[in-house]
């Protein structure tokens, strides 16, 4: 979607067993075993949805966009979308303080950059200063990342040491994001405006060739390049001599292209298109996005939905199943909890959002909300009924919601739909004016719990004080052990439930066509691209 | 005519700044904060960092009372400088400059085709004798004009691209690269070509100098020629206005269907994410295009009809004889047009 994305190497092991990711991916870029070794050369063309808005990583926060820029730019971490532990890149090693607020990374020795400048801890410096002074507007996502950042100091040539003024556990993971990834002070000397112009210096495994602003991207292969991800599939240099990124915002078009040979991969593959792609020989790879699945933010202030056993009989009021059936296909899944599954840390809470119509109604006889002639509840004089705000945004959220509308109908609820653009979205966010607000956040981690429900973070249900979460959602921020981390953020999953702050429905899915002779396109752990294992057969 | 010629500039400058007004009032009434929008992200459940916004809002001037900012945007426009796209930090200036010359060599292709085509349609429905002929043709163009241009570049798409392999199907340039898209843009403007044109062409069939030619034994392809067209012309001169028009409403879909770059995709990604100075940018442009077009098409109206110019002259009683000469009525330039057929015939 548009949106989107911990520790000791010791620690990983931990992480991993307690972080249950769920397989990100059914058929993640696998080249079928018949492909035979991996063919260095050619060149990939690949069709975007929608125009990046900017070339730099730190500045980028649509899917498209980072398709682009992870690739110029190296993470000082990576993450492993098996496990969602977190692994060496840029830096060796590193250790994190007990209280989670000091992060003391040991880069790789011989990294540059690709206007050779050596990567040094005075590089880690510059990037995180030079984000921090974009700005939360210009790049909002890397600047979340960095709350509380007092400064970073570089420790001796290769030592850099980042503190924070406040704990900041969600750190670790935010720097295996292309959004803090590091950059060249060439890049990081220039202005926000002048760092969306594409001579972006990064120490990745590709550089900017061309781009031009709203139709094309060129990316040449970074030669020399040793200092892959322990996550990738091989060392060394990427197979692709150059990757070619065109903006084909028209879904039939970009099918036809690769269809026709004219693509080797596109970007948003509907559901519909599958059968056309899969007759030339091609696949759609998908993926679940991890963070918060698609549901509603209800809004605790406004009209029934303030009644809490209203918010909680809603729970099981979905058949979340019919739903991606009728709607989405098999490569979506139905969401189980208040995180998608594939985010580490994810509780599964499917016992609790299991379809029962018969206890929803229960529950709502039982607060009161009794059938009035039509059919929708009511009590003292209260009709049961509000609305829910979204945005197309995702393809599929008109449909999810009128066949919600009918399933929450059939138990005497009336849900409208409150269709708006983009703009009036964001504006009716900030405002907090609507009853229910329909949307989710990626991220490859728990933290998006605090991002999406804590007091200081969107709130979009609105709500007070709840001391039992709030203390939570802290916690888990100041808490390094990824069991411990874990255990917390189960809590906080619960408690988002109990309260009825949220519901899900669906969890969103990345899919990627790609033609026969494209193989292993990978998905990284936040569900987006991956081209350094990328190559092409029989070119 | 000097005169003349002053009163259409003071017009068109006059229409510029309108349109720069009503659409700086308009943008800025809009519901929601462009900043806030850039700030969020794309609504990625980050909460928005009220300083952050600030520090953009005063970056783009946004903070200042609603009158001083529009002095202040006014101001930059007269010299040139449009400000900066909020998504993209690009000047505007540049963004629409590098939009401009892909839009273009499309309209000016798609022109090129519509007027051929529309015009050997016209002729072809109004040349011909056989009614089921004259039917069929005079039929087209309704239904070149019904038919959504998004329908049609899709189908060129899968005909020519995706099954011949002649073309490509996406960011095209040379010929090769603008034929499809400036055929799908040519049909709609074609087919309203075509309609006037035939309306023109039927009409002046109609007069009886046609009779005069015909019976002086010219045949109906000469007289089609050489005077039936030169007439019929104007009013298909007179809806260049219009066409402009549909050109760059149409190049907003033909171009996002074709993935090219231009005026038509800056427009549709500006107006998505609200991009204020872009928006207004391209607002301007297109003001700047439809009074340029119409301000040619007036100083043109002279050298094809003189008449145009010669019912607004009051001044000059010898240049009123002029044009009577050249033929001011429509009964004095069929009688010219008539003694001409004679004369030629």
């Amino acid at each position: 979607m548009i949106r989107s994305r911990h520790r000791l190497a010791a620690a990983v092991g931990a992480l991993a067993a307690v972080a249950t990711v769920v397989g990100c991916g059914s058929d993640s870029g696998g080249s079928g075993g018949q492909a035979g070794p991996p063919q260095p050369g050619g060149t990939l063309r690949y069709g975007l949805s929608q125009a990046p808005t900017c070339s730099d990583p730190a500045q980028a926060a649509s899917n498209q966009t980072i398709y682009v820029a992870r690739q110029i730019v190296d993470s000082l971490t990576d993450q492993d979308p098996e496990t969602g532990a977190i692994t060496p890149w840029l830096a060796k090693s590193w250790q994190v303080s007990p209280d989670a607020k000091v992060f003391t990374f040991e880069l790789a020795d011989g990294v540059t950059f690709s206007d050779g400048t050596a990567l040094t801890a005075d590089s880690v410096r510059d990037t995180f200063d030079a984000t921090v002074k974009l700005g939360g507007a210009k790049a909002a996502l890397a600047v979340s990342y960095l709350t509380n950042y007092v400064g970073t100091t570089a420790v001796d040539k290769l030592t850099a040491r980042v503190e924070f003024s406040q704990p900041n556990a969600q750190f670790l993971q935010a720097t295996s994001t292309p959004q803090l990834g590091i950059l060249a002070q060439s890049t990081n000397a220039e202005p926000a405006e002048a760092r969306c112009a594409g001579d972006n210096i990064g120490s990745g495994p590709f550089t900017y060739t061309s781009w031009k602003q709203d139709s094309s991207a060129t990316l040449a292969k970074r030669v020399g390049y040793t200092w892959g991800s322990a996550v990738f599939g091989h060392q060394g240099e990427a197979y692709l001599d150059k990757i070619e990124f065109t903006v084909v915002p028209e879904s039939g078009v970009r099918t036809g292209s690769l269809a026709s040979g004219q693509l080797d991969a596109i970007s948003d593959a509907l559901p519909q298109d599958a059968p056309q792609i899969e007759a030339t020989g091609g696949r759609v790879l998908s993926t679940s996005n991890p963070g918060t699945p698609f549901g509603f933010q209800l809004n605790v202030t406004r009209g029934p939905l303030r009644d809490q056993a209203v918010r909680q009989a809603l729970l099981p009021a979905l058949d979340r199943k019919q739903l991606v059936d009728t709607v989405l296909g098999p490569q979506f899944k139905y969401a189980t909890g208040s995180l998608a599954s594939a985010t580490p840390a994810y509780l599964d809470q499917s016992a609790r959002l299991a379809y029962d119509p018969a206890k929803a109604e229960a529950a709502l006889d039982q607060a009161g909300w009794l059938p009035g002639a039509d059919g929708i509840r009511t009590k003292n004089g209260e009709r049961l009924s509000f609305s829910v705000t979204f945005s197309q945004v995702f393809a599929g959220n008109q449909a999810i919601l009128e066949l919600t509308q009918q399933q929450l109908r059939q138990i005497g609820v009336d849900l409208k739909l409150d269709l708006v653009s983009g703009p009036e979205s964001t504006a009716k966010m900030n405002t907090k004016d609507y009853d229910s607000f329909y949307g989710n956040s990626t991220r490859a981690d728990g933290d998006i719990l605090r991002t999406s429900f804590a007091l200081t973070g969107r709130n979009l249900s609105a709500r007070g004080p709840i001391p039992a979460l709030d203390e939570a959602l802290d916690k888990q921020l100041a808490t390094n052990d990824p069991a411990a981390r874990a255990e917390l953020l189960a809590t906080v999953q619960k408690l988002v439930l109990d309260n009825g702050l949220y519901l899900p429905t669906i969890e969103l899915s990345q899919a990627i066509g790609v033609a026969g002779h494209t193989q292993d396109v990978k998905f990284e752990a936040s569900a987006r691209l991956q081209f350094f294992d990328t190559w092409l057969s029989g070119h | 005519m000097v005169g003349y010629v002053g009163s259409r500039v003071l017009q068109a400058i006059w229409v510029l700044w309108a349109a720069f007004t009503i659409s700086f009032l308009v943008l800025y009434a809009l519901p929601s904060d462009p900043v806030s929008m850039a700030a969020d992200g794309a609504g990625l459940g980050t909460p928005v960092d009220k300083a952050a916004v600030a520090q953009m809002q005063a970056r783009y001037g946004l903070d200042k009372p609603l009158w001083e900012q529009y002095l202040t945007a006014l101001g930059n426009a007269l010299t040139g400088d449009l400000g900066r796209s909020i998504n993209t930090g690009q000047p505007v200036t540049e963004a629409i400059g590098d939009a401009v010359p892909p839009t273009v060599g499309l309209a000016a292709l798609a022109l090129l085709l519509a007027v051929i085509g529309g015009t050997i349609l016209a002729f072809a429905a109004t040349y011909t004798q056989r009614p089921w002929l004259r039917n069929t043709l005079s039929a087209a163009p309704p239904l070149g004009v019904s038919v959504p241009t998004f329908w049609t570049g899709l189908l060129l798409l899968q005909l020519f691209s995706f099954r011949l392999h002649w073309f490509p199907a996406f960011g095209g340039t040379g010929l090769r690269g603008t034929l499809l898209p400036a055929l799908t843009l040519a049909l709609p403007i074609g087919a309203v070509l075509a309609q006037v044109l035939a309306a023109g062409l039927e009409q002046t069939w109609r007069q009886p100098f046609t009779d005069v030619a015909l019976a002086k034994g010219a045949s109906r392809w000469w007289v089609q020629r050489r005077h039936i067209a030169r007439l019929a012309s104007v009013p298909a001169f007179t809806i260049a206005g219009v066409l402009v028009g549909t050109m760059l409403a149409g190049s907003v879909v033909v171009e996002s269907v074709f993935a090219r770059a231009g005026v038509g995709r800056l427009t549709q990604t500006s107006v998505l994410n609200q991009d204020i100075p872009v928006v207004q940018g391209v607002v301007l442009l297109s003001a700047l295009i439809f009074v340029g077009v119409n301000l040619a098409v007036d100083l043109l109206y002279p050298l094809l009809d003189p008449r145009i110019t010669g019912t607004r002259r009051t001044r000059s009683a010898r240049t009123r004889v002029d044009s009577t000469a050249s033929g001011v009525t429509s009964v004095a330039t069929t009688s010219t047009d008539a003694a001409k057929a004679a004369r030629d015939a």
